[in-house]
Formats: C-alpha cells, sequence, structure tokens
C-alpha cells in the first residue's frame, strides 16, 4: 500500500484578508459567542442531541440570551431525563471557535488548497452545474452521497429526485453491518439502532468487545446500570480490561481475534450438556441437528490455545449463561468490523442467544415498535436503469445496506461504472474509512468533491466545496420517528440563531434541488410547513411539538409473551441454526472459525474504541469536550512496557506494517490489556489546520489502519488487523 | 437543622465524566478548570484485576481544614445545609485554603478568588439535585441530609459497605462511597 | 501494581501542589529576619551606653522597616484578588494563624518606628518638636524597657506564627512539626545575628552577637533534627513526606545548602572567629543568611509537594 507522501493541510485558519475580514465583519462573532455567567430569565427549549446518533431528546437552556446548559427531557424513553456527557457538553458545539462559518471553494489543487469564501448561492451555483454535467456525460448514477445521521435526510432525498441509488453510511460497512446481517442471516431481521437489546431485564449479559460505560450510547449504559444495581450476572470477553469487565463476574481476557471461538466453545457446552432452551428451539429453529453436529467438535479444550481462556472457566460462564435463560442476553455489539469473518461471527451471537432462547423473551431481545406519522406526499423517485454501484453483481451476497467501500471502489476503478461525483454530509471518510490512502486517491478522480460538515474535519479539506451547516442547536431537523421499546416521535428546533452564515441541512438540499430544476420535489418552501403538515397527519402539529418536543406512542407488545407472533423472514421461516441460503452461495453454514493472521515479529495489533466523553473525530474541538479530554493514550500492557523501559505519560509514536507513522501519543501502560495488543480511543490525532484546537493532539488510529479484511459476505471493512511497532522518545 | 452529604455508588458509576461535564456548564467552570473529577484506581494483575471509579469533589467536610485556615472568613460553612462555601467579596487568594486541603478540592477562579464545588447551591435552595447528581447516567450519585435517620443517604450507608476519602487526614467528609 | 489516574488537572494543583512560589519564600525570610532583629534590638536597647557609643538598636529599625516592607510587598504580589487585600483588617480569624499573622504585621510598625525614632537624636528633630520630645521620652529607662519588651515580644510572635502557619496546614505533612515554628523564630534569630553582627560598630556587641548567632545556629540544628525525628516515627504520611528530604528530589539541596552550608559550615568557622583563631571574616555570616533563604525555600516548596498518600 502506498504511503501518503506529504501532509495536505486545510488552510481555512491560513487565508489572509478574505476570511479575517468576514470573520471580523459577520455580526456576533466570537466576541457574541463568548460564554459568561448571567443570572437571569432563563428559557427552555425542546430539542433532541446530535452529538452522536442516538438522537436523545433534550432541553436547551438560554439564560439571558445565551445558550447555558443542556439537560435531558423529563419524558425521553431513551435518556430518561439524562444526557451523556457528550449531550451535557453539547452547548460546546455551538461555541466551538474552529467551526465552519462560511461556504468555502477551492481554487487550487485538491487537497493542499487555499480557500475562498463565497456566497451560498455561489456554492450551491457550481455544485448543480457540476452535477448537470455529470449527469449529462455519466448518468444521475455517477453522483454518490455519503451520509451519516438524520441530518441527512434531505439530501438524500435530493440525490434520489436527481436519481441516484448510491447513498451510503459507513454505519454499514465500517461498523453495524457485520452484526445486522448475522442476525438478519439467523432471525431474518437486524438489531437496528437503538438496539433491541432488552438489558435492563437481563438476568446475564454477556459483552464480547463491547465496553458499555466508555462506549456511552445511553440508554444502553443506562440499562446497564439497572443490570448492575439489579444484580445481574455479568460476563465480559475482552482482550482489555473495559469499564464493563470490571462491572463482570466472570472477565475472559481473550486473544484478540479468537472471539468466535470462545462462542463456538460456548455453544458446544451448552449443547453438549443438554442446558438449551429445548422447547424455544424445537418450536423456532430449524437445522438444528447440523448445527449440533458442528459445534459438538468445538469443545473448551479445542477453544482454549485459540482464546486462551481456560476449559473450564469455558464451561463455568456457559452454565452461568444457561442458568440465567431465557433471559440472558449475549449482546450483538456495534462496531464489529473486525476481523473479516464478523458477519459469521455475529450469526454466532445470534446463535447463541437462540439456545437460550432470548430472542422474542424478556431480557433478551424485544421487538420495537414505531408511531405512525404520514410522510411528506412527493413525486415518485425516477428508477435507476443501472442500479446501485457499490455491490456490483452482488459480490457481497448478503450485503443488506449500500457499501461505502464499493462505492469508493467505483470511483477507483470505473467499474461496474464511473462515480464523477461525491457528496459528503457529516461524516469524516478520512478517519471512517478504513486505508485514507485509498480514499484520497478515489478522491482524486472526481470531478466534483462537496463536503457539508459543521466543523473543518479531515474530509472537507478534501473538498471543492464546503458548505458550512448550523449545529443542531440552531436548526429544524427531519422528525425522529424513533423505532424503540417505547414508539414516540420528536422534534429538533433552533434554540439560538446561527452565529455566522451557516445554514441548515434542509435548506442546503432544497436550494440544491430547485438549482437543479427539481422543484417538484420540494413543494413546501419552509421547513416548518413540511414539519408541520407531517404533525398534522399524525394528530398533533408544529405548535404542539414545539412546546412538549416529543410525543409518545401508545405502548406496544415487547415480546412473544405479550403477543407478538414468532415469525422469522428467513428462507425456512424459522430461526436458521444451520442457513441453506450460506450453504448455497458457498460460505459456512454454521460458522466456523479461522485464526486471525498474526502480525510481523516484534509487533502489537492496533485496537481501538471509544470514550465517554468523545464522538468519533468530531467533538475533539468542541471545547467542553476538549477539556474533559483532549488527546488519547496508548494502552501497552506492563510487562511489555518494562521490556521497553516505557512509562506512562512518555510520548511514543507508531510505525504500521505498511510504514505508515503516527503522530506522537501518550503511553498508558497498564495491566489492563493484553501483552500482543494496544489499544486507543478512536478519533484524535487531527491533521486538519482548521481544527486548531485539536491539532495534532494524540494519534489517529485511523491512519494507521491501511489494511482490512473484507467480509466477503456482505463487504464490511474488518479494521483490527493492522500491527505497530513503538518508536519511543517522541 | 441540615447537613447535606453524598453517597456515590462505585458499583454503578462507570465513570463517564457526565458529572464533569454538568458541573461546567451548570456553574460556567472556566475552561483548564473543573470542580469535580474522576479517579480511577486498578489493582491487581491481569486477568485478577479491580477497578474503583470515585467520582470526586469537595467533601463538605465536618472539620473543614479550609475554613479554619482562611483570615478573612470568605472560606465559612453556611447556615444552610452546612455547606462549605467561599465568599467571593472577602476573599483575598492567599491561597492557604487550596494548600490546606488534603483533597485539593479547591482551586483559583481566573477571577481571583478560591472556587471549587457548591454543593450547587443555588439548586438545592429550590429543592433540586446537584447538576452532578441530576444527571449521572448510570443514577450512581445520591444527594441528601446525613442528619435525617430516614434519608436515603443513611439507609444506603447503613446497608452497604463504604468508605470515605482520606479519612486518617482528620477532616470528617460528608461524601461516602459504596464499595 | 498500583495505577492511579486522575481526569483532573487544575492549575497550581496538578500534577504536584504549587501554589506558593518564590513570593512566600522570599517574604519568610525577610520574616524571619525582621523578627530576629527585632529581639536583638529590643535585647540590646537595654545596655547601658556611653555618649558616642553605637547600638545596634539604634540602626536595626530602620533597616527593619525596608525589609518588613519588602517582604508584605511580596506578600501582596502573591495574593490572587489583590483588591480584596482589606478584607484582611476587617476582621480577625482566631483559629487562621495567616490573620492573626496580618495583625501581627501591623504591630510590626508603630513598635519599629518607635525604635528608629528613639534612636534619633534631639538635633535632627528640631522641626518636629513633638517628635523629639517622644523621642527623648522613648530613651527614658522605663519607657526603653516597655519599648524593648515589645520588640521582643513582637519579634518572636513575627518569627514564630509564620512556622505555626504552615505547620496548621495538616493536608501537607511535610509541615505538621510543631517544631516549625521554633525553627522559623530560631533561623531568624540567626539570620538577623549575621547581620547584626557584621553591621554593629561596638566591639562588644559584636563579640555578643557573634556567640549569639552561633547559640542559634546549634539551636536551629538541634530543632531541624526534632524535626525529622518527629515526622519519621509519625504515620506513613508522614514519613513519606520526610522521605523528601532523606533520599527524595529535595534531599541534595536540603543537606547541601541548607544544612552544609547553611548552618554547619558558617556555625564552625564563625566558633573559630570566636575563639580568635581565625580573622574575621564575612563569608559566615553571609552563608548563614542564604542558608536561611534556603531553608525558607526548601521547606515550602517540599511542603507543597507533600501531599496526603492515603487513599
Amino acid at each position: 500500500m502506498n504511503r501518503i507522501s506529504r501532509r495536505r493541510f486545510l488552510k481555512i485558519a491560513g487565508l489572509g484578508a478574505g476570511a479575517a475580514a468576514v470573520a471580523a465583519g459577520t455580526s456576533g462573532g466570537l466576541r457574541a459567542m463568548a460564554r459568561k455567567p448571567a443570572g437571569g430569565e432563563t428559557r427552555v427549549v425542546p430539542t433532541f442531541c446530535d452529538i452522536c446518533f442516538w438522537k436523545c431528546n433534550a432541553h436547551a437552556h438560554v439564560r439571558d440570551g445565551r445558550l447555558w446548559k443542556i439537560t435531558g427531557h423529563p419524558d425521553d424513553p431513551l435518556s430518561r431525563g439524562r444526557l451523556c456527557p457528550r449531550g451535557t457538553g453539547g452547548i460546546g458545539a455551538y461555541f466551538d471557535p474552529d467551526r465552519l462559518r462560511a461556504p468555502l471553494m477551492r481554487h487550487k489543487a485538491r487537497g493542499e488548497e487555499t480557500w475562498v469564501e463565497v456566497t451560498w448561492d455561489e456554492a450551491l451555483g457550481h455544485i448543480a452545474e457540476r452535477m448537470q454535467k455529470i449527469k449529462a456525460e455519466h448518468g444521475p448514477e455517477a453522483m454518490a452521497l455519503f451520509s451519516h445521521g438524520i441530518g441527512g435526510t434531505f439530501l438524500k432525498h435530493t440525490l434520489k429526485a436527481y436519481g441516484s441509488p448510491n447513498i451510503a453510511a459507513p454505519s454499514f460497512a465500517q461498523c453495524r453491518g457485520p452484526r445486522d446481517v448475522g442476525f438478519e442471516l439467523t432471525y431474518g431481521e437486524g438489531i437496528g439502532s437503538p438496539e433491541r437489546t432488552d438489558i435492563a431485564n437481563a438476568r446475564c449479559l454477556v459483552l464480547i468487545g463491547s465496553h458499555l460505560g466508555e462506549n456511552m450510547h445511553n440508554t444502553q449504559v443506562q440499562e446497564f446500570a439497572d443490570a448492575i444495581a439489579a444484580g445481574a450476572a455479568i460476563i465480559v470477553a475482552d482482550p482489555r480490561f473495559s469499564v464493563a469487565a470490571s462491572k463482570a463476574q466472570h472477565y475472559l481476557p481473550v486473544k484478540p481475534g479468537s472471539d468466535l471461538a470462545l462462542l463456538l466453545a460456548w455453544m458446544n457446552v451448552i449443547v453438549t450438556e443438554g442446558l438449551y432452551d429445548r422447547e424455544y428451539v424445537e418450536q423456532h429453529g430449524f437445522g438444528f441437528e447440523h448445527f449440533m453436529a458442528e459445534v459438538a467438535t468445538r469443545t473448551p479444550e479445542w477453544a482454549y490455545p485459540e482464546t486462551g481462556i481456560a476449559p473450564e472457566l469455558i464451561r463455568e460462564t456457559a452454565r452461568v449463561m444457561a442458568c440465567h435463560r431465557p433471559a440472558t442476553l449475549v449482546h450483538p455489539g456495534r462496531r464489529t468490523t473486525w476481523y473479516g469473518d464478523d458477519a459469521q461471527r455475529g450469526r454466532a451471537i445470534a446463535l447463541l442467544n437462540a439456545l437460550l432462547g432470548s430472542w422474542g423473551r424478556k431480557g433478551g431481545f424485544y421487538y420495537p415498535s414505531s408511531m405512525d406519522v404520514p410522510n411528506y406526499p412527493y413525486p415518485p423517485y425516477p428508477e435507476s436503469a443501472r442500479g446501485k454501484v457499490d455491490n456490483p453483481d452482488h459480490r457481497y451476497p448478503f450485503a443488506s445496506e449500500t457499501i461505502t467501500t464499493g462505492i469508493r471502489e467505483a470511483t477507483l476503478t470505473g467499474q461496474p461504472y464511473p462515480v464523477k461525483g461525491w457528496l459528503v454530509y457529516a461524516t469524516n471518510l478520512i478517519h471512517a474509512i478504513p486505508n485514507e490512502a485509498e480514499t484520497i486517491r478515489a478522491i482524486q478522480q472526481l470531478d466534483l468533491m462537496v463536503v457539508v460538515d459543521v466543523i473543518p474535519s479531515e474530509i472537507a479539506g478534501w473538498a471543492d466545496v464546503v458548505l458550512p451547516e448550523t449545529t443542531y442547536l440552531e436548526r429544524y431537523e427531519e422528525l425522529n420517528v424513533e423505532l424503540f421499546r417505547e414508539p414516540f416521535v420528536a422534534l429538533r428546533q433552533p434554540v439560538v440563531p446561527a452565529p455566522h452564515d451557516q445554514k441548515p441541512n434542509w435548506w442546503i438540499a432544497r436550494e440544491l434541488a430547485l438549482k437543479l430544476g427539481l422543484g417538484a420535489y420540494y413543494p413546501w418552501t419552509d421547513i416548518e410547513e413540511y414539519l408541520d403538515h407531517r404533525l398534522k397527519g399524525a394528530g398533533s402539529s408544529l405548535a404542539e411539538m414545539k412546546q412538549r418536543g416529543l410525543i409518545k406512542g401508545p405502548p406496544a407488545p415487547l415480546y412473544f409473551a405479550d403477543g407478538i407472533t414468532p415469525e422469522f423472514a428467513t428462507p425456512s421461516g424459522k430461526i436458521e441454526f444451520y442457513s441453506t441460503q450460506l450453504e448455497a452461495a458457498g460460505f459456512d453454514p454454521v460458522p466456523r472459525y479461522q485464526r486471525p493472521e498474526a502480525g510481523p515479529p516484534g509487533s502489537f495489533r492496533l485496537l481501538f474504541g471509544r470514550a465517554p466523553v468523545h464522538s468519533f473525530s468530531r467533538t475533539q474541538s468542541n471545547p467542553i469536550l476538549r477539556d474533559a479530554m483532549d488527546e488519547n493514550e496508548l494502552w501497552v500492557n506492563a510487562n511489555v512496557g518494562a521490556r521497553l523501559g516505557l512509562a506512562s505519560g512518555d510520548y511514543v509514536r507508531l510505525r504500521n506494517q505498511d510504514g505508515v507513522l503516527s503522530n506522537r501519543i501518550k503511553a498508558r501502560v497498564t495491566e489492563a490489556i493484553r501483552p500482543e495488543c494496544v489499544y486507543m480511543v478512536h478519533g484524535f490525532g487531527h491533521t486538519s489546520r482548521g481544527l486548531r484546537s485539536a491539532y495534532g493532539l494524540g494519534a489517529s488510529d485511523a491512519q494507521l489502519i491501511t489494511r482490512y479484511a473484507t467480509d466477503p459476505l456482505m463487504g464490511g471493512t474488518g479494521a483490527n488487523v493492522n500491527f505497530v511497532t513503538i518508536e519511543q522518545g517522541a | 437543622m441540615a447537613r447535606f452529604g453524598m453517597v456515590i455508588d462505585t458499583r454503578q458509576c462507570v465513570g463517564c465524566m457526565d458529572c464533569v461535564v454538568a458541573c461546567k456548564t451548570e456553574n460556567d467552570v472556566p475552561d483548564g478548570f473543573c470542580r469535580d473529577w474522576i479517579n480511577q484506581r486498578l489493582e491487581g494483575t491481569m486477568p485478577d484485576l479491580r477497578l474503583t471509579i470515585t467520582s470526586e469533589r469537595c467533601n463538605h467536610c465536618d472539620r473543614p481544614p479550609c475554613v479554619s485556615c482562611c483570615p478573612t472568613g470568605a472560606s465559612h460553612v453556611h447556615e444552610f445545609g452546612r455547606i462549605v462555601l467561599v465568599d467571593h467579596e472577602k476573599c483575598i487568594g492567599c491561597k492557604a485554603c487550596l494548600a490546606s486541603c488534603p483533597y485539593g478540592a479547591r482551586f483559583i477562579h481566573p477571577d481571583g478568588y478560591a472556587d471549587k464545588c457548591t454543593f450547587c447551591i443555588h439548586r438545592v435552595e429550590k429543592g433540586e439535585l446537584p447538576a452532578c447528581v441530576a444527571v449521572c447516567p448510570t443514577y450512581a450519585m445520591h444527594f441528601g441530609d446525613l442528619d435525617d435517620p430516614g434519608s436515603e443517604l443513611n439507609r444506603l450507608v447503613a446497608s452497604r459497605r463504604h468508605f470515605a476519602l482520606k479519612p486518617d487526614a482528620g477532616t470528617q467528609p460528608r461524601i461516602f462511597y459504596l464499595e | 501494581m498500583l495505577e492511579l489516574v486522575t481526569t483532573r488537572d487544575n492549575p497550581m494543583i496538578d500534577p504536584a501542589m504549587h501554589v506558593w512560589g518564590w513570593e512566600i519564600p522570599v517574604y519568610l525570610f525577610l520574616g524571619g529576619w525582621v523578627a530576629g532583629s527585632m529581639v536583638l534590638a529590643g535585647w540590646f536597647m537595654r545596655r547601658g551606653r556611653e555618649p558616642g557609643d553605637r547600638c545596634v538598636c539604634d540602626v536595626l529599625p530602620w533597616i527593619s522597616l525596608v525589609l518588613i516592607s519588602l517582604g508584605m510587598g511580596a506578600l501582596f504580589l502573591d495574593l490572587e484578588h489583590k483588591l480584596y487585600v482589606w478584607r484582611m483588617y476587617l476582621t480577625l480569624q482566631p483559629s487562621s494563624p495567616m490573620s492573626w499573622g496580618g495583625w501581627i504585621l501591623v504591630l510590626v510598625y508603630p513598635v519599629l518606628a518607635l525604635g528608629a525614632l528613639r534612636s534619633l537624636p534631639g538635633d535632627w528633630l528640631t522641626s518636629w518638636p513633638a517628635l523629639a520630645r517622644l523621642a527623648a521620652a522613648l530613651r527614658e529607662p522605663a519607657a526603653t524597657r516597655t519599648l524593648s519588651n515589645a520588640s521582643i515580644l513582637t519579634g518572636i510572635a513575627l518569627g514564630i506564627y509564620t512556622g505555626v502557619l504552615l505547620s496548621s496546614l495538616g493536608a501537607r505533612p511535610l509541615w505538621a512539626s510543631a517544631a516549625l515554628g521554633p525553627l522559623f523564630l530560631v533561623s531568624g534569630l540567626s539570620t538577623g545575628a549575621a547581620f547584626a553582627h557584621v553591621i554593629a560598630r561596638n566591639p562588644v556587641e559584636q563579640a555578643a552577637l557573634l556567640r549569639a548567632d552561633n547559640a542559634f545556629l546549634a539551636v536551629e540544628l538541634a530543632l531541624i533534627g526534632l524535626f525529622l525525628v518527629g515526622l519519621t516515627t509519625a504515620s506513613a504520611v508522614h514519613v513519606n513526606a520526610a522521605a523528601l528530604l532523606l533520599g527524595g528530589p529535595y534531599t541534595a539541596v536540603f543537606w547541601v545548602f541548607v544544612v552544609g552550608l547553611g548552618i554547619v559550615l558558617p556555625l564552625a568557622i564563625q566558633t573559630l572567629m570566636a575563639s580568635h583563631r581565625i580573622p574575621h571574616t564575612l563569608v559566615a555570616p553571609a552563608l548563614v543568611m542564604l542558608g536561611g533563604l534556603a531553608l525558607r525555600f526548601v521547606i515550602v516548596s517540599a511542603g507543597q509537594y507533600s501531599h496526603w498518600i492515603s487513599p
């Protein structure tokens, strides 16, 4: 793999008179944004958070016209009135001094440019012109949209109206795709987000690498706390002693990459000792005999050298799981793109749950519901003759969503057809997708590269046009009609005006559509019109929602016992212990374990994860969250540290197997991680010069992820396959 | 007369820093300073490890050395709830109180006076909980009156093993951590 | 293995406490020097004098006025909320040695002023007859005794309260010693005596001051010994604090500059000087004074660094 030989920097801050004049002259600007304590009138505005994708409902407090604080909406089923630290620090997104202020266009080479501030009209005009050209020369499918979060809704609408089906979020191929596909193959349905996991009622909770408490998806952590308080048995398998592991009665320090072996061994014990839910399996299962035969050889003794977990402990924990069934939840995880066999590992977790009878049962997986809020009537979208570009010939036969890296590959190769334009919304592809060199090479093939973002992210540095979006505190949004344990519909509304020339996504999408001649798809002129129409269709109104923030729907049954019919959208109509469709496609019908490739001698496998005060790479310049954590640390095993003469607090650099050298990162030498791997929190090591407050702090795992293992079932990119050596004295 | 304190459940606490962030926005704590913080204590060797996470702040001690050392009376025990507070208008910034606190709970605010956790007295006076307690997403934090025998605080310390920080420093802290 | 991680990083508190910089040790040194000078001036005020016989008690109050003002200037510079300094003088907080000290410093000025006035001959004050009368009255035996007592007692209070202040801050275990107050007083006495010995014009005073300084240095050494014994036989927290001076990062600077060059060497030289084995030299008194400054710097710095180690 080639390595980037020069850093290309976003020089927004370095631009001379133009930007400075605009910054000084804009009404408000930084001085108006300065936070000062005051003590007068407080106004509370309901909205929902956008720091991550959970969309907790919130109350934003404005005191004397200044944004003061954000608390949880007391009626919110997701947050129960308590936001996570990122949501609590959400006002920092508004006050972020590094945030984008006005539309920018490059006028030199892509990536190493200087920017010119332009008007919205100029920026959108340019984009529309290029998009029309692409449509004329290559067809509308040559335009792709990478979008993450609810804010992408209207841009997707515009792009579909334009005629492109190539819309992807990294959350499938780079995140939760494998577990969703694994569950789809087993139960006919995925897990969704928020996950349909009944953690609060679990009597036994099993976490495979899932680090709840550091990973801060609010409801999951709150329910995890409920389970702890209720005395649930907690089993954690993780090469790192996470906070979640510290809450566990049983901690299994598995060798990285061996989780599937552990799962198979657990299933072996549960089946051979007859501890599974026979009635459930007989009633709902298909292919159990074949499955039994397959796992019969996967004994704890077989798993021991692979996992490093003693057979007695594997047996003991299997029995603990079985003893609490069906209220035993083996958590499916969230980011599961690890080693390339991830969909099969997701399927193994699905199967283990099936053995325990937890799907559709209390303490396992419930059936979520949503309210019926009618959509706005639009003309039908044009049909695409060529179809999506990301998965030609269904190379990845079980991919149920669009594959981001597939679009990238098509952009690079021009096969099955060329992709000539990218529109990127709220996803920092440089940090989100493995092998940034490929991403950059793909971008260089484009005729048009547009990034819509709130902060000058690394991906924005590669754009032709950067469009500054308002933060969630300054805008309306598409309604959140949530699919959850308790259904509800929620409104996001402006709390404070945008401080500079930022615009909301709906406005950008609509203006772009108008310039593309797609006005027919935007019959409403203002978002309030759109929202009121939909809400009135659901028996409410915008006026009511602006005051209440959210409205809950009628409670619906959650479990089979409540009346949910056990139906499974699989070929057999049952829970597939043996998957004939996998077999037909040439894959293992029951998951099989393969040891992942080892790294070069003397190197460490690079693992990464989450911190509770940050979201991906999008919060490091939020002044409040940066104050809580401004750099990540490299977890290194204590014995390894002793051998290298490394102490906590020493700064090091990492060099990966392809020679890529990281930024300096502080070492944390600890007992709490296995010796063959190192770990860091994702999202740091920013190289975008526009992110002045975060620039150069910590190291970027994404930069070191130059290799990935593609899951043959669904195209997921396993990222835990890079190895690093440690260079001291940084 | 009330005597406010806290009970914090280390079993529930995941060290997420929500308490730190909530305090920061509620009280406009300046950048680079914090009134509360998270400490993690890891003992043992892999895999037999034990992690104790504590959310810490001023302990509003019953024998507060920061009050006795203050030359102007700025640092004082407030009548309401026996909360330890600093009168900004009396503080000269001599920093004796910073040096006197075994917990390092105080700091000098950029405006010049000694500052620390106030148990969010402005909220408690209105019947609300301190911001850190109100936000905690794992329900680890409890606030109440230690002098009320029926309070949740007393029920918790009576029923579970607990500890206070640096009890041998002689300050009689009023925050208790459940094991 | 024990691993401790904190998210706190407050200025002046983390990673180790350092709230007081050079201002406080400089004040402590100047205050101690003035305290010693006041005790010595008070002492020598009482001896009989011939006309033309010069006494350190005539010069020391003037110098002390300058020194204590510089010291108070340093204290003022240390304050973080300077505009509110007057709050110190609206109250006396009985539990606060700093409050006591604030008022002691207020008392120091009139005592020094009276001592300074007393030294002025009548013909210097012809333009201010009231002051001339007061100066003359102060030279009367009864008034002299009163002023002498005041000077000695105020000097002792000034010299001892700072050590009491530090030792009352239990959170800094290095300072948890009842010997600290007396140590600072005796160090101030030895600094004052060393300086007074150099400027004394009366040979009797000179000799007495030299012997006094040696006595003070010897007592200082003993107090340092007691200070360390007390800490190393107390709790783990205090043993850990004392280790800063007994093998830890402050060991070299303490034993070389404070004890070796600041006490032992000058004591040896001055003992030889006192028995006339070697000629008088300024080196010894200079070492004594620098040693006194070093003592303050080391104690203030190491003390802040020490902390309550138990969880």
